[in-house]
């Protein structure tokens, strides 16, 4: 019988029914008295001097406010990056200013050249339309090879080349990599595209600004992941206010992927304004903008080799990565491509030498940064491609080949700083095996081409790092912030309880499943409790979600703090009972003398915490609240196994997935409903990658695939279902709940899947191809098929 | 300025517009429901799809004006007479077809669109109908799978919940 | 969105005279020409809507001859017109899409990626507006480029029924617009083929193919794919790669017709 309350059980989400009845609450649902809107005047031109901006016809026009240029913001900070990152010489990155809007030069479609405020929006647009531009017209860089060249045109004039950072990581030295590559039986080479993608939640930024003239407070509305986190950057490094002066609220938040943790020039806007303008200030993006605004994700160009022995072991990894940053840094662009996907370049394989390159370049384009997966579909994608092109080259099973050098005994230190703390990849692949009926393939296979199409099948693994920690560790890897969470448990006098977290929820059920750990700790009805997340005016303190890290981190600091919610109950409990407080037990809401009838029900122990007419006050404060901060002691490392299916219409090249199967270790499950809805999301999202998504610029640095005509979102007859397996189920072994994180596994796990696929495919049909870029576009699998 | 009429929910209600109103901004600003979402500037993505006349629209891309005299429902209007989810809530929520819930109005609208048409559509039938909303959370998988159990059909067989 | 005045004539002369104003522009669905608005690509002083013209609505078949509105809905034209026009209207955007977006808007709009303007050629329809009636041949000039005047109305389209006829639509990723459509028909004139998506020039008939298909109408019959020359390259597909698919869609919907 499954359970139907606490760890384990899939209660309906409560949050659904606000949703489902459009009483939500997102940002864009917000409106403040007398608020003005802006309407951010953005670049046209990718590279460019501003050699003037005459602004005096706009502000004549009607319904204007004020009108703000880069000026006005020269004195503030500019836009900070979390993430240091020291580089193959020991330097330093190189980072040059991201200014909130764009000061003596433009450096990418989309940046904000001047912002409108004005009574209506329509308002603020006609005004931004009188704005005159004096604008000279530099060459843009948008290659990344070429932006990497020696005298290649300059993105920020004031760093030496268009090279943030040279990185090598890894136990591969030079002249063992050398050595390990020269020896080897046989070594198979891939170069590949990490296609670029726009990250695309279905609700678009908004923030809105709002200052109090009496007490000189601001509240930032924002649509973002992380609040805390937002004004921590922004009131630091930006704006230069006291952050007990500004509090940041991020409501009911339409998806994010990644897109909503960074601060954003516009969220600095609309606070700095609300002031300046004495009035609050709202923006709402629109697609369009998002397509320029939002930072991008991936986008690598990679070349992978392998080495292997006679016998077909891995002996050696190697890759070579260019990654681009965009014109500038953005919040967590610089550890994405590093301590984000250098790190998981091991896979789930005990090969022993592994030397990681990255070299990240500025380049006249939107920032890129984090989207679902982060580092880790980049990674995942090199080395399941590269390893399913070795099987093919070498004439054996790809699964037989993976599974001949999967990682058997934990604890696994990697050649890539990461202690995999346990996993079991051949039961997982077992799960997989079954799930996506492999042994049935043939079959349909021969279906596939009586009707004239192709079918093939493609296997991989992934290895995902959530949950990034601990502080001390990533701080000397060049973390600027740390990487724990927080969660206060108030438990009120009638025993409902209210837990603030730090982590947000936009779409992962954290107001359903947050409950169920406390429900079944304490053993009382999971409606006596609400999450309250946010909004950094109620929530003490937390670092948000992202990386696949609030059940595993912000969920165990949840833990703690009931802990000691427990404890300090258990005393109050024992005082009334007249007992010792070590002879306590806690089962479903009651508290019992061990071996006694004697009991007293959660709700009496409450209730006295708060009216303590008989209380041990010289022991014990009254109340009953507790705050816990947790810094895990590791990363978690969910694991798993993805099969695809495809067919190819070889008349057109198109490809249609027809089945996907996952096969996911995330430890232990506290809604196994939840966990599979963020499966089937992170697929699809995988499946869109694969076949559909491309962020493309031209030479000139405008952006081509600018909105939903261009740019392929999948839809619903996209994909099919999906078969999601995860009962193989290793817990962690270093976190309370030995849970492990499931948001971006479907993201990193299947783009190789697919992809494999469809070279399985064609093979199958005598075609000569080892490798076709993503999006595995009609036009691309045509081209193949007739190059 | 001029002044619209129409029945959303079933009630009356009026405002007034200019010429370049949107529905969607009319429901919104002018009538605060803000149910209806608005998730792209191309007429693509559909988080705005509400009824008018008891045909499922885009009101993205609909002025207020052209609505002047119409029924109107959205996604408030729908929970049944006791507040309690209708057919299709219910199974969007049972089924956990939806994460974010921002494309979930328009899910929901389009879905009901669906089924007064083809009361048991396919699997495939409801993937092709849904062509004109995105969801970027669920990768589909329960919503498919919640408007077939909405339209009755046994989706016990389908992996995974 | 600039501002506009909107007005909803009752009939056609009514609309005729209210789009006489400088400025004034039809609105048909705004199933188009909202999203242009938006983006302030358009400066309208006023819209004229169609929508409430109740001489343009209908879709019906008599003697042979379906006669659709111009502000008959793609959701109409799905629902009434001969099967094969029906399933092109059935295949336009999406439900939503089809609720609102009439065949004159998209016929006056000639997006060189629509669907509508394929099947006109291919069926040799006539365009009928208030001032005249216009063969599909004269009618479509070019990419966005039409026989009307300014402030024509599209009142309605005439077809002679074919013997048969197949829509095949290949669609373009993102848009799911066509990125090619081939509309085969067998009309009284012989073979027509109507291609969309495909060529700079917007849709244009496939000459070569009718030739051979009226000489034998098999698959088989259809000539190579024609010259990539002129033909459309973008980020969904080389210009050889339109050109191929002209062949095959061409192929598969005469196999449809049989
Ligand atoms: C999401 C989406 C997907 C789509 N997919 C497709 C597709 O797959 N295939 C396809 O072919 N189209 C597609 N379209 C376009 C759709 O078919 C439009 O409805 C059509 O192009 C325009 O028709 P409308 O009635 O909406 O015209 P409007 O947008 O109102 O007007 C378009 C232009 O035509 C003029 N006009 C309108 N009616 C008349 C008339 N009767 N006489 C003279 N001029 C007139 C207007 O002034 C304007 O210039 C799609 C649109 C959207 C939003
Ligand atoms: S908001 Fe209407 S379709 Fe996107
Ligand atoms: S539930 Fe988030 S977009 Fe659909």
């Amino acid at each position: 019988m499954p359970k139907d309350s606490g760890i384990g059980a899939s209660p309906k989400r409560r949050e659904d029914v606000r949703f489902l009845t459009g009483n939500g609450n997102y940002t864009d649902d917000i409106n403040v008295h007398g608020q003005a809107y802006v309407h951010f005047l953005r670049a046209d031109v990718a590279h460019a001097t501003i050699n003037g901006l005459d602004t005096s016809a706009a502000e004549a026009m009607p319904g204007v406010v004020k009108i703000f240029t880069g000026d006005d913001f020269a004195e503030v900070g500019g836009i900070p990056c979390g993430w240091g990152v020291t580089d193959r010489h020991g330097e330093p990155q190189q980072e040059p200013k991201h200014p909130i809007i764009a000061h003596g030069k433009i450096r990418h479609v989309g940046e904000i050249v001047a912002a409108v405020v004005a009574d209506s929006l329509e308002q603020a647009r006609d005004a931004a339309e009188a704005i005159e531009l004096d604008l000279s017209d530099l060459p843009a860089v948008v290659n990344m090879k070429s932006a990497a060249e020696d005298g290649a045109t300059k993105v920020h004039d004031d760093l030496t080349s268009n090279v943030c950072y040279d990185w090598v990581f890894g136990n591969g030295e030079d002249d063992a990599m050398e050595a390990a590559f020269a020896s080897a039986a046989h070594v198979t080479t891939l170069e590949l595209v990490n296609n670029r993608l726009v990250a695309n939640p279905m609700e678009p930024r908004v923030a809105i600004g709002e200052h109090n003239k009496s007490n000189d407070e601001y509240t930032l509305y924002t649509t973002s992941q992380n609040p805390h986190v937002i004004r921590l950057l922004m009131c630091a490094f930006v704006l230069g206010l006291p952050e007990h002066k500004v509090r940041v609220v991020a409501p009911d938040v339409g998806g994010g992927f990644g897109s909503k943790i960074f601060h954003y020039a516009e969220e600095a806007f609309c606070t700095h304004a609300a002031k300046a303008c004495g009035r609050a200030v709202k923006w709402s993006s629109t697609r369009s903008e998002a397509f320029i605004s939002d930072a991008h994700g991936r986008d690598h160009l990679t070349t992978i080799d392998l080495a292997l022995d006679a016998d077909n072991n891995f002996t050696a990894l190697r890759t070579r990565t260019h990654a681009n940053m965009g014109a500038y840094l953005s919040t967590f662009s610089t550890s994405v491509p590093t301590y984000l996907h250098g790190t998981l370049m091991a896979g789930n394989y005990k090969t022993p030498l592994i030397q990681v390159n990255v070299k990240s370049l500025f380049t006249n384009t939107v920032p890129v940064d984090a989207y679902r997966g982060a580092g880790r579909p980049e990674a995942t994608y090199s080395i399941e491609r590269v390893i399913d092109k070795a099987a093919r080259e070498l004439g054996v099973d790809p699964i037989a080949l993976r599974r001949q050098n999967f990682v058997t005994e934990f604890p696994y230190e990697t050649p890539v700083a990461l202690t995999y703390d346990t996993g079991d990849y051949h039961g997982t692949m077992d799960k997989l095996e079954a799930a996506a009926d492999i042994s049935g393939f043939a079959a349909r296979r021969a279906e596939s081409e009586a009707k004239g199409k192709l079918r093939g099948l493609g296997v991989n693994c992934y290895i995902e790092a959530c949950g990034i920690a601990p502080s001390n560790v990533v701080g000397m890897l060049g973390a600027r912030a740390g990487l724990y969470d927080a969660a206060t448990v108030r438990v009120n006098a009638t025993g409902s309880i209210s837990v603030f977290v730090g982590a947000h929820s936009h779409g992962q059920g954290h107001e359903t499943a947050f409950p169920q750990v406390v429900a079944e700790m304490i053993g009382i009805d999971e409606s006596m409790i609400d999450i309250v997340h946010g909004d950094t005016g109620r929530v003490p303190f937390g670092m948000g979600t992202y990386g696949s890290r609030s059940i595993a981190v912000c969920g165990s600091a949840m833990v703690r703090a009931t802990e000691k919610i427990i404890a300090k109950a258990k005393k109050i409990a024992a005082h009334l009972l007249e007992a010792s407080d070590a002879d306590i037990e806690l089962k479903d809401g009651v508290f019992t003398v061990a071996g006694t009838e004697k009991s007293i029900d959660w709700g009496s122990v409450t209730l006295t915490a708060y009216v303590p007419a008989n209380y041990p006050l010289d022991e014990l404060e009254p109340g009953l609240e507790e705050t816990a901060f947790y810094d895990p002691a590791n990363f978690t490392y969910p694991a798993g196994a993805y099969a695809c299916e495809v067919e190819i219409d070889p008349e057109t090249g198109k490809v249609t997935v027809e089945r996907f199967a996952a096969a996911d270790d995330f430890g232990n499950i506290i809604n196994p409903m939840i966990v599979d809805g963020q499966v089937h999301g992170g697929i699809g999202q995988g499946i869109g990658q694969a076949l559909l998504e491309n962020c493309v610029y031209d030479e000139d640095g405008q952006l081509l695939s600018a909105s939903y005509m261009d740019y392929a979102m999948p839809r619903a007859d996209d994909v099919p279902f999906y078969a999601v397996d995860h009962s193989s189920q290793t817990p962690c072994t270093h976190n309370p709940l030995g849970v492990k994180g499931c948001g971006e596994a479907g993201a990193i796990g299947s783009p190789p899947a697919v992809v494999n696929a469809v070279i399985d495919a064609l093979q199958s049909g005598g075609h000569d191809i080892t490798h076709i870029d993503m999006p595995v576009s009609p036009s691309r699998v045509w081209a193949a098929m007739n190059g | 300025m001029s002044q619209v009429t129409m029945t959303v929910n079933g009630k009356t209600a009026s405002g007034d517009v200019e010429g370049r109103t949107l529905l969607s901004q009319f429901l919104r600003e002018n009538l605060n429901l803000t149910g209806t979402h608005v998730g792209c500037d191309t007429s693509q993505c559909g988080a705005c799809v509400v009824h008018v006349n008891g045909e499922a629209v885009k009101s993205c891309t609909m002025l207020a004006a052209e609505a002047d005299g119409a029924d109107v429902a959205t996604i408030e209007g729908q929970a049944n007479a006791d507040g309690s989810l209708n057919t299709i809530q219910q199974a969007f929520q049972d089924h956990h077809g939806l994460q974010c819930g921002f494309c979930t109005p328009g899910m929901v609208m389009s879905a009901a669109a669906l089924l007064k048409d083809n009361p048991k559509p396919s699997e495939a039938e409801i993937r092709d109908y849904l062509e004109g909303n995105i969801c970027r959370c669920t990768g589909y998988h329960n919503i498919v799978k919640a408007i077939m159990a909405a339209s009755g059909q046994d989706v016990s067989a389908i992996a995974a919940e | 969105m600039y501002n506009f005045e909107f007005e909803q004539p009752s009939t056609v002369a009514e609309a005729v005279a209210a789009l006489a104003d400088e400025d004034a522009q039809a609105l048909g669905g705004g199933q188009t020409l909202i999203p242009t608005l938006k983006q302030r690509l358009a400066s309208p002083s006023k819209l004229v809507s169609l929508a409430g013209i109740a001489e343009m609505k209908g879709v019906s078949i008599a003697d042979g001859v379906l006669t659709i509105g111009g502000g008959a809905t793609h959701a109409e034209v799905a629902a009434d017109a001969c099967a094969p026009l029906a399933a092109l209207a059935a295949n336009i955007g999406d439900p939503a899409v089809r609720n609102r977006g009439t065949i004159g808007g998209s016929l006056a709009n000639n997006d060189p990626a629509a669907c509508y303007p394929s099947a006109m050629l291919a069926l040799n329809a006539t365009i009928v507006t208030n001032a005249r009636e216009i063969a599909a041949d004269d009618y479509f000039q070019g990419m966005f480029e039409t026989a009307l005047d300014e402030g024509e109305i599209i009142t309605g389209v005439r077809i002679n029924v074919p013997d048969g006829a197949n829509y095949q639509k290949f669609e373009q990723p993102a848009s799911r617009f066509a990125l090619v459509g081939v509309f085969v028909a067998k009309t009284a004139e012989g073979v027509r083929v109507g291609v969309t998506g495909a060529s700079e020039e917007g849709a244009f008939r496939w000459t070569e193919a009718e030739a051979a298909l009226n000489g034998s109408f098999s698959a088989d019959a259809v000539p190579a794919a024609p010259s990539a020359d002129g033909m459309i390259s973008d980020l969904h597909g080389t210009a050889a790669y339109r050109a191929h698919l002209v062949a095959v869609l061409t192929k598969r919907a005469v196999a449809a017709i049989g």
